[in-house]
């Protein structure tokens, strides 16, 4: 059996005892933990499919930044869930429709990996030939430009008139509203925060000045 | 704020170090893995570290709260002011290879790094933002 889809298979397992634990476990604390494991587990996933850049993002935000925010939520709410027990069956069945609609979806996927996916024929081999962002230098304008290695790669500060990092570019440049509307939509958020969650004027004592 | 000094002077010895990886990945995100996004995430949690360990009023007096609110705007005011000089150097909006016409692919290079570098300030401050909400220390 192939040692990498072993490892895959293997990490997936955790990565779904890690889920069940954090949905069943009563106590908070231990839940958020298991968040935490949970995306660490899926950042080292991404990792091992080559995804790197949604590698550092899963584990910078996932692991990070919303386990430290729940960990600081938990410390003004109690740790300990409330008793509930009740479960909605119109909610589960709706669950496990919607599960079996997607199950059902995925059987018309191409094979994973296959090269002769849609996805990977229409516009992925321009981005991995680095076309993207690239700009013909002036002179020696059609010469070099469509192989994959770019000239001068050895040279340090010389990336042959590329940006190397295929995400960043097609982020940055391909991409560039896309980009451009997202960080947007982050800033509306930290602006929604700070109007609405505006401290209420005079209140003494426990306020820090700034 | 953390009492014990072993936490104090380890952690106080690691924010330097979280700090220089998330400028090296701001700053190396056309080359490796990363960008703006995640550089951002990394420097927040410098921070974030930061006033976990010496409290809240210290982070506080270290980043007061409008040099956040600025860089929070300063960050989409980059991304959109690279786009709006691209406009007037005769392109389209955030086609960077007209920023330097004797040069296009540094130009090129030159846009991507200011954009991401907007997607990081805001990135980072909209973060800070969000664990003072939530830590309950805003002023």
């Amino acid at each position: 059996m192939d040692p990498v889809l072993l490892l895959d298979v293997i990490l997936l397992l955790l990565a779904v005892a890690a889920a069940y634990t954090a949905i069943t476990l009563r106590d908070l604390l231990g839940s958020v933990m298991m968040m935490g494991i949970y995306s660490l587990l899926l950042a080292v996933i991404w990792a091992d499919l080559f995804a790197m850049d949604v590698s550092i993002t899963e584990a910078s935000i996932g692991a990070g930044a919303s386990t430290i925010l729940l960990l600081m939520a938990l410390t003004r709410t109690g740790t300990r869930e409330r008793k509930s027990g009740d479960h909605s069956l119109p909610a589960l069945i709706v669950v496990v429709l919607t599960g079996l609609v997607l199950i059902h979806g995925t059987s018309e996927m191409p094979r994973f990996g296959d090269p002769e996916a849609p996805a990977h024929r229409h516009v992925a081999p321009q981005y991995l030939a680095q076309q993207v962002p690239k700009v013909a230098p002036p002179s020696e304008a059609m010469d070099s430009s469509p192989q994959p290695a770019p000239v001068g790669e050895d040279e340090p500060g010389n990336f042959g008139h590329h940006v190397p990092n295929t995400v960043t570019a097609v982020l940055a440049a391909y991409r560039g509203y896309d980009t451009m509307f997202e960080t947007v939509v982050i800033f509306s958020a930290g602006m929604c925060l700070l109007l609405l969650l505006r401290p209420l004027p005079r209140k003494r004592g426990e306020s820090i000045d700034e | 704020m953390s009492e014990s000094v072993v936490l104090r002077t380890i952690g106080g010895m690691l924010i330097p170090y979280i700090l220089v990886y998330g400028i090296y990945v701001q700053m190396h995100g056309e080359v490796g893995p990363g960008g703006g996004f995640q550089a951002g995430v990394l420097v927040a949690a410098a921070f974030i570290l930061h006033s976990l360990l010496f409290g809240p009023t210290g982070t506080m007096r270290l980043l007061p709260r409008w040099f956040i609110d600025l860089s929070m705007s300063l960050g989409v005011l980059l991304y959109i002011g690279t786009g709006v000089v691209c406009l007037l150097q005769g392109g389209y909006f955030l086609e960077y290879s007209v920023l330097d016409r004797t040069d296009p692919a540094a130009a090129e290079a030159l846009g991507i790094t200011l954009v991401e570098a907007g997607v990081g300030l805001t990135v980072a401050s909209v973060i800070l933002t969000i664990v003072r909400k939530v830590q309950g220390v805003s002023p």
